[in-house]
């Protein structure tokens, strides 16, 4: 299969992209890092703990902490873990500065408090890009990737046809309500949640190959990113037709994660292996097959809890 | 309506259950007029097939009239009569226009359960396990039939239930363990297991031109049948070694061809033999009783067929496979793919070539369903073939 353009949700599935803020604390610490070593004396005055034998101790040890930092942010593999021990130092600072306060007065309490105030504002800086850095880390850490495929014996122009009509989703992939063609590239699509809960989303035909292949992804600002490729190529022989199906989700953290997961089960390929099921069922036999223990049809969810093998009560038809 | 049930282990009660709907465009309610406890029904009764629920309606052998249609079915309309094959089957999947429509691609709505324990799923069946469906059987005053357009024959009215019901699974499902054996002229034909299906093998091995039929058995009432009705030589493996039996009726060659129409619950006429069988089967360390399996490989001709109909389940201990690889043995086997044969065999039935119906032992009502396991369970009476009248 050809990899080229697998790269179906590129801000989640490609090579993590450089993050720009870890490196520019990256460069502040060298810099702080390299002032410390080379100059601790103005530094002590600076920030007005020069009265301290300790602080001439204490100031090089900081700065040989920030050039660790520095290499870190600059040339690690993942600044987002970096960014966290730039976090440590800060606290440890502010400590070191709180009980420099505690003992001076005059010149030398303002000028610990100005720097106080300064490490508390990069402290802020740090801790808002380390958070921010872990989460697009575990989102991507979290992207599902999917590859499943089914023989249909129709041919792939059938296949494709049918699965172009974006309507006809619902029919057979279990966890969608609709979809709602808005145009003919455009789709709005609500997803069936636990508890009444749905998830809804607007997508878009990213690649439209008639009888071969399409491609889909969920718009920007949706809090469920997901994308999706289906190919659909000639069997050997006289077999039909390959579906082959490539899909990309992003669930969120939290409770509307908790939400979606509940969408995909426990066991996401399986519900996905039973949607291509039930897309071959439908274009072969005309619709998806239901028997009196599993009258909705296939479901690996609800075979666990399957009902006798006896018609429904007429209440529940 | 009525309805017959599984209730666990070696229980089944006839209860009220509501009336079968269209589910599907493609479905035909039948009303039932004739239905049969197959000895597979037993592996049930037996709870050596998984994924049983209570309640569950049992049966796959039934016939009766059509009372009502889906949209999509325009081959049959209320009044007809017709007999069910017991494999469920769209048609229109690759397997099913291969004619294997016994591994049909999409009439088991639990595939994926099935999958993970054959790697992949067969058809559904009526009345056979949620492994197998979840179908609601045919035991019962009405049922839903599926994809009707695919799987019932109408069946003319000169043809008696009693006959015309055999055609939903024993006789197809004999004929094919026949039919498999490839035979040839001069061919011996060995068949393990004198219920209805090896008796309707052994019948049909003989209309498909073997020499010799020779028919395995322990119960003397069946291996008569099997003298009487299919023209067999008979060996009661309780009496007789039956390896030697066999060599000494082919001088030495070994049957050409050996069916096995046994399955998961066979005997053995050695106690030990048995016990060690029975004991791993009862704490699961194998699922099934291979025996005639075992001895219709080792008994063989080099080079022959071995034709397995009996119900296999899970897994077998103790499979002689140095056997079956060094002697270039061919095994076949398979669900019987009963669509494929409805027409030729009731044509033969209409021909009088035979007349499936001798396996029947005993008929009795559709609310004396629990009775009839019993006594076909415990072989009481001679019983062979149990037919429930609605």
């Amino acid at each position: 299969m050809d990899r080229s353009d697998e790269v179906l949700l590129p801000e989640l599935d490609g090579p993590e992209p450089t993050a720009l803020l870890p490196r520019a604390l990256g460069w502040l610490s060298l810099a702080l890092g390299a002032g410390a070593l080379a100059a601790p004396g103005p530094l002590a005055r600076l920030t007005g703990v020069d009265d301290s034998p300790a602080a001439r101790a204490v100031i090089p040890a900081v700065g040989a902490r920030e050039l660790a930092h520095a290499a870190g942010l600059i040339a690690g593999r993942r600044p987002a873990g970096w960014a966290w021990t730039r976090v440590a130092g800060d606290a440890m600072d502010l400590t070191l500065l709180g009980r420099a306060m505690a003992d001076r007065g005059g010149e030398r309490r303002r000028r610990v408090a100005l720097t106080t105030a300064v490490v508390a504002g990069i402290a802020a800086v740090d801790l808002v890009t380390a958070v921010r850095a872990s989460r697009a880390h575990r989102a991507r850490q979290r992207l599902i990737r999917m590859e499943l495929a089914v023989t249909v014996n129709r041919t792939p122009a059938e296949a494709y046809r049918y699965w172009r009509d974006v309507e006809n989703l619902p029919r057979f992939m279990s966890h969608l309500e609709s979809v709602r063609a808005e145009d003919l590239r455009r789709s709005h699509w609500v997803a069936r949640g636990p508890a009444g809960r749905s998830v809804e989303w607007d997508a878009e035909i990213i690649d439209d190959q008639p009888n071969r292949s399409l491609a889909w992804r969920s718009l920007p600002g949706t809090r469920v990113p997901n994308a999706g490729r289906v190919r659909f190529v000639p069997a050997p022989g006289d077999r039909g037709t390959e579906v082959r199906v490539q899909l990309r989700y992003a669930p969120p953290g939290g409770a509307l994660g908790r939400t979606v997961a509940k969408l995909f089960g426990e066991e996401p390929e399986q519900q996905v292996r039973d949607d291509l099921r039930r897309f071959k069922q439908v274009l072969e036999t005309g619709e998806v097959v239901r028997s009196e223990g599993s009258p909705d049809g296939i479901s690996v969810r609800q075979q666990v809890m399957q009902r006798p093998a006896q018609p429904l009560p007429a209440a529940t038809r | 309506m009525k309805a017959t049930a599984w209730m666990g282990k070696d229980t089944v009660k006839v209860i009220d259950v509501p009336d079968p709907k269209i589910m599907n465009a493609r479905d035909a309610i039948v009303r039932i007029t004739s239905t049969a406890i197959c000895g597979s029904d037993l592996h049930l009764y037996h709870g050596y097939i998984p994924a049983m629920r209570k309640g569950d309606i049992l049966g796959h052998e039934f016939m009766g009239e059509v009372v009502e249609v889906g949209p999509q079915v325009r081959n049959l309309r209320p009044g007809d009569r017709v007999v069910v094959p017991f494999p469920i089957a769209c048609g229109h999947c690759t397997s099913c226009q291969r004619g294997l429509y016994s591994v049909c691609e999409n009439s088991n709505p639990n595939a994926g359960i099935a999958e993970k324990v054959m790697g992949h799923s067969p058809a559904g069946i009526f009345g056979y396990s949620h492994l197998l469906g979840g179908y609601a059987g045919g035991q019962a005053e009405y049922a839903r039939v599926p994809f009707a357009d695919v799987g019932p024959i109408k069946v003319p009215d000169e043809v008696p239930d009693e006959q015309a019901v055999m055609l939903a699974d024993v006789f197809p499902t004999g004929y094919m363990g026949a039919e498999m054996c490839d035979i040839k002229p001069g061919d011996v034909v060995a068949v393990w297991g004198a219920g209805p299906v090896g008796l309707l093998a052994a019948a049909s091995a003989r209309l498909l031109g073997a020499d010799r039929v020779i028919v395995i058995d322990r119960y003397p009432y069946r291996l008569g049948l099997a003298r009487e009705h299919a023209g067999a030589e008979t060996i009661n493996y309780e009496d007789t070694d039956v390896l030697d039996a066999l060599n000494e009726l082919t001088a030495g060659r070994g049957p050409d061809a050996c069916i096995d129409a046994v399955g998961l619950e066979g005997h053995h006429g050695n106690a030990a033999i048995y016990a060690y069988d029975r004991a791993k089967q009862a704490v699961r360390l194998e699922t099934e009783r291979p025996f005639a399996l075992r001895e219709a490989i080792l008994s063989c001709r080099s080079g022959g067929v071995v034709s397995v109909v009996g119900a296999y389940g899970g897994f077998v201990d103790k499979f002689p496979m140095g056997a079956f690889m060094n002697r270039s043995l061919i095994m076949r086997t398979g669900q019987c793919h009963v669509q494929r044969y409805t027409r030729p065999l009731l044509e033969r039935i209409q021909r009088g070539e035979i007349d499936p119906s001798f396996i029947i032992s005993h008929r009795m009502p559709l609310a004396d369903a629990p009775k009839g396991y019993k006594i076909f369970q415990k072989k009481q009476d001679d019983c062979t073939k149990v037919l429930l009248t609605v």
